[in-house]
């Protein structure tokens, strides 16, 4: 039950177990990677804050993939295949954005009337 | 459970009768509870053509109301609910599962050689799926009448009186069935090919499902959340979707039409599948242009993803995107017609046998073409400012379709229906069929082209009495599309019960699924059969009408590849 | 699992001492291991574009109306949002754990990271429950149903009503489970206990989430009462009565306080133009952002429940001691779709509670 045999191969077959120490290490990153967002989110950083806020964020999310998620020791095809998704999710995302930014010209941010009873009619 | 997954005690399995998987195991429960990707298929079959059926008689109702420019018989009320049941039932009922599920669950794992799909239980799981998701949807439509069409436009949809949160939860769950299916195919292609089958040595049937796979994993997801914030959006008035709450209805048509519009090649890629196996096998000849068949399917899978603003032209998208789809969306021509030509060149010299399967074949192609011509058209923004939501967008989408993936998947079930249930069917009565079917269709849909061209509104139950010879003309040609389609109904009713027996290749084809008996045994092969190129029809010859076609030489693992 | 089971028997050839759950139509268990990890990654990428639907959506107000996200992110609690992030990741930490367990057979290890991984899932749960009880009850609602400028309905003491009711089927979870738990102890059956144990914890761990969400809130109210004691002295009194804010007198909630701070922070730096914050505080503004809100932690939240489902699956299979080097398919798959649930979380985090 010793981790330092675990890339022996001999005993685990295609496993690769991860070891404690990299767990218990990315766990601590990501732990001070949210209090750092927490923190900055205290300056005030103006909208510079979301791209910071974010950056942290795929760190973190890079963080999970790679160690949890083992992606490091895993076959070429499933990163692929997982990292694609984000590539049509940039493209759902991209041209829907792109699209609303260029008509909201025409598009009228209206006053709801509140508290709403508006006359949506009912199931 | 046992019961059904028995294994077959058997040694031999070309000499032994009782391992065909239709009688391995008997009684209800034993289909019903089956993991045999077989069984499913067949389940699948009977799924599709009924919601088929249904549909297609919804179909003609339609047609009839529109023999006369006023009232006949449907209120416009009425019409709505009657064309928004036949659209959704054919799209997601039907032109969905209907290659991938029905006939790519039976075909792909005995295409490669393996025992089942990779995943069986989630393969009965998706079939149930789809079968709970059916009985909702339906049920929710055909209880208040859903009258928004199948595409849920809001803000209609978030006020209409009509079911559309239980109709949009049938197509969620409907949706997760195609998800599953789509998975369990690529995960299936990608680890369980044979020895020796290396990607460039499978059917192109199976690169069109890998493609079409693609789409479903990726696209589906988005129609899922679409339908739930849809749902969300009428019972607690979220305000994504609906004006009244500063929502916008443009960006439920994204994301609409970010599913709807690659879902539209999960309609016609596997379609574009059979025909390339038709094609070769009927002409008795090697594929032409192997790789390029293969590449445009993936290409078609992802081109699929950038063009799906044309739906929106005059829905209020911003001039500048309008544009830019506009350009992307002739890139899809691109692949679709590597496809045809390549098709058009395996005939070239071939022995070409016009039987049921190959006339189905030659409809499509002939179909699809100019299904495909005339979306240019409406890919074009100055033509399709006109042409938008006339009939000239019916008969496009029809002709790709229903003369595309309707024609195709007939002609695919008569070419595998030997393998599927062992008998053989009258060729004559099949190419009947094939006739009324094609001279029928374009009765129906080419006059609506002009009626479009020239002003005549889609989803209208009411025209200007100017359109009523044309209309008439369409009705007739319903009626005998309707007529074709019980005729090849009847061809294969009678086939299982007078059909001879089916020989394992009676048609002479070179891909795996024939070198198993006619049908297959439960296990499909005993032993992982010797792979060698699925369109070398060299080592095949003629024994006669009972033992079909034969491999002469016993078969190595060919060095010769013909194509590429 | 028993399908599972008879399927494999049904074969004839799942019977290999070391190999009892190899299906039959694979060759070997790497085959189905690859198969199966291939499997639980497309599925993981139909879940990223899932969520991506709910991303387009909040991508697209916020960048279309920055003001409205501001404005109402300040009702949410970040001290709750980082408390639940961090029971996430360690949660993440506990089944990366539990997966290695799988792959070095230590049987015992699995089902005590297991169950780790189950009371953090239901702690998370229930501070959840705090979060979204707490708004309901000051009709921080969807669109339809927001009530706004600036909370003025029946805010009274205690705990929302809602949250009895949410919280009465983790109740009969632990009454439950606490009977089965001590039933097997009771006839001496050991594995029953050591499921229905973790089990019961875990819909205890629900309670100590409530408990700790209670806290922390009780703690935010705490610490703007002395702001709002403070501003009261000086000239809070002209500014609520701008934002026509009738309500200025002692009773004032946490979120009345900081309403008041912004509507001082934001109403001069307003841009010529720019929504007032009637229109931002309203069912097209805020009610907006909060129906994003719902839709993407309930989203999230209905993905942890499932995900609770499968770890008590796990669990009962890790008690038989089905795991192994070969066969440990399940764990690490499961493990995968965990660890997504906490990707998404990490997104959520920042993108929703850190709006300032």
């Amino acid at each position: 039950m010793s981790e330092h045999k675990s890339h022996a191969g001999k005993h685990h077959g295609f496993a690769h177990p991860a070891s404690i120490k990299s767990l218990l290490l990315v766990f601590f990153t990501l732990i001070i990677l949210t209090w750092l967002t927490v923190f900055q989110s205290t300056l005030k950083l103006g909208s510079m804050e979301l791209v910071v806020s974010l950056v942290i964020a795929t760190i973190k999310a890079s963080l999970v993939i790679l160690f949890f998620m083992h992606m490091i020791h895993d076959k070429p095809l499933n990163a692929i295949v997982f990292l694609s998704s984000f590539i049509f999710v940039a493209l759902f995302l991209g041209f829907t954005l792109m699209d609303a930014h260029s008509y909201k010209d025409t598009y009228e941010f209206k006053n709801v009337d509140s508290p709403p009873k508006v006359a949506a009619a009912t199931e | 459970m046992s019961a059904v997954i028995t294994q077959p005690t058997h040694s031999h399995y070309e000499s032994n009768e009782a391992d065909n998987f239709l009688i391995s195991s008997k009684g209800v429960l034993s289909w019903a509870l089956t993991l045999d990707h077989k069984r499913i298929g067949l389940m699948y079959l009977v799924g599709v053509m009924s919601a088929f059926f249904l549909a297609g008689i919804l179909a003609l109702v339609l047609r009839t109301e529109l023999m006369t420019p006023d009232q006949w018989f449907l209120t416009t009320q009425q019409y709505n609910q009657v064309f928004t049941l036949h659209g959704a039932i054919m799209v997601f009922l039907f032109i969905i599962p209907s290659v991938p599920a029905a006939l790519g669950n039976f075909l792909v794992p005995v295409m490669l050689g393996a025992k089942d799909v990779a995943f069986p239980r989630l393969n009965l799981g998706s079939f149930y799926l789809w079968v709970s998701g059916a009985i909702f949807f339906l049920s929710a439509m055909l209880y208040t009448g859903l009258d928004t069409g199948w595409t849920f436009y809001t803000p209609y949809s978030t006020q209409t009186r009509g079911p559309v949160v239980a109709a949009t939860m049938g197509v969620f769950v409907l949706g997760f069935s195609s998800i599953f299916t789509g998975l369990n195919f690529i995960v299936t292609i990608n680890t369980m090919r044979p020895p020796g089958m290396s990607w460039f040595k499978m059917p192109l049937f199976l690169w069109a499902t890998y493609a079409t796979s693609i789409i479903q994993v990726l696209a589906t997801p988005v129609l899922g959340i679409t339908v739930l914030l849809l749902a969300a959006e009428r019972v607690f008035h979220i305000g994504i979707f609906d004006p009244q709450f500063n929502g916008d209805p443009v960006v439920f048509q994204h994301f609409f039409w970010f599913y709807s519009h690659p879902a539209v090649y999960i309609m016609i890629l596997p379609g574009m599948g059979i025909i390339s196996e038709l094609m070769s096998v009927h002409c008795h000849k090697s594929i032409f242009g192997y790789r390029f068949i293969a590449y445009s399917s993936i290409a078609i899978a992802l081109f699929g993803f950038l063009v799906w603003g044309h739906h929106m032209f005059t829905s209020g998208m911003a001039e500048v995107t309008t544009i830019v789809f506009s350009a992307l969306t002739f890139t899809v021509s691109i692949p679709s017609a590597i496809k045809v030509f390549n098709w058009l060149a395996t005939m070239y010299k071939g022995t070409v046998q016009l039987n049921t399967p190959m006339c189905y074949a030659l409809s499509f192609i002939f179909l699809f073409t100019i299904g495909g011509l005339t979306g240019l058209w409406l890919g074009a923004l100055s033509t399709d400012r006109h042409l938008h939501d006339t009939y000239f967008v019916v008969a496009h989408f029809h002709y790709v379709m229903v003369g595309g993936t309707l024609v195709g998947f007939l002609g695919g079930i008569f070419h595998w229906w030997p393998k599927m249930t062992g008998k053989m069917f009258n060729d004559f009565w099949g190419i009947v069929s094939c006739w009324f079917v094609f001279v029928g269709f374009n009765l129906t849909f080419l006059p609506q082209f002009v009626m479009g061209s020239r002003g005549m509104p889609r989803r209208y139950a009411r025209y200007l009495p100017e359109f009523q010879e044309m209309h008439q003309m369409s009705t007739v040609g319903a009626y005998l599309l309707g007529l074709g389609l019980f005729i090849a109904l009847g061809v294969l009713f009678h086939s299982l019960r007078r059909g001879k027996k089916a020989p394992p290749n009676p048609w002479g084809a070179a891909t795996l699924e024939w070198q198993c008996a006619s049908p297959p045994p439960y296990y499909n092969f005993e032993t992982p059969p010797t792979v060698n190129d699925p369109y070398d029809y060299t080592p095949l010859v003629y024994r006669d009408a009972e033992r079909g076609w034969e491999y002469v030489q016993p078969v190595t693992a060919s060095k010769h590849v013909s194509h590429s | 699992m028993t399908s599972h089971d008879s399927h494999d028997a049904g074969h004839g050839n799942g019977e290999h001492a070391h190999m009892p759950f190899q299906a039959h139509h694979f060759d070997d268990p790497e085959q189905q291991f690859d198969a199966g990890k291939l499997g639980i990654w497309l599925f993981l990428v139909t879940e990223v574009l899932f969520f991506s639907g709910m991303f387009c959506a909040y991508a697209l107000y916020r960048s279309l109306h920055p003001e409205v996200f501001t404005f109402a992110s300040q009702y949410l609690n970040e001290m709750l949002g980082a408390f639940n992030t961090g029971v996430l990741l360690f949660s993440s930490l506990s089944m990366a754990w539990g997966v290695r367990c799988a792959q070095l057979r230590q049987r015992t290890g699995l089902v005590v990271c297991l169950a780790i991984t189950l009371g953090c899932a239901a702690m998370f749960l229930g501070v959840k429950a705090i979060e979204y009880t707490h708004k309901w009850e000051l009709g921080l609602l969807p669109a339809g149903e927001y009530v706004s400028q600036f909370l003025q309905t029946s805010h009274h003491e205690g705990l929302s009503v809602w949250l009895y009711i949410l919280s009465a089927v983790p109740a009969l979870c632990v009454v439950g489970f606490g009977g089965w738990y001590v039933l097997s102890v009771v006839q001496g059956n050991k594995l029953k206990a050591e499921v229905a144990g973790p089990l019961m914890v875990t819909a205890l761990c629900y309670f100590l989430g409530v408990f700790v969400g209670i806290v922390f809130q009780n703690a935010e109210a705490a610490s703007h009462a002395q702001h709002a004691a403070s501003a009261h002295a000086s000239d809070s009194h002209a500014e609520h009565a701008d934002a026509g804010h009738a309500d200025a007198g002692g009773e004032q909630t946490s979120e009345q306080v900081a309403t008041a701070k912004l509507v001082s922070h934001v109403e001069p730096n307003s841009a010529p133009g720019s929504p007032t914050l009637a229109a931002v505080d309203q069912a097209g503004g805020a009610g907006v952002f909060f129906s994003i809100y719902y839709c993407m932690t309930g989203v999230h939240a209905v993905h942890i429940l499932g995900g609770m489902v499968v770890l008590a699956w796990l669990l009962v299979r890790a008690t038989k001691d089905h795991f192994n080097e070969e066969y440990f398919g399940p764990v690490d798959y499961v493990g995968l779709y965990w660890h997504l649930v906490d990707l998404i979380w990490i997104y959520l985090f920042p993108l929703l509670y850190l709006i300032k």
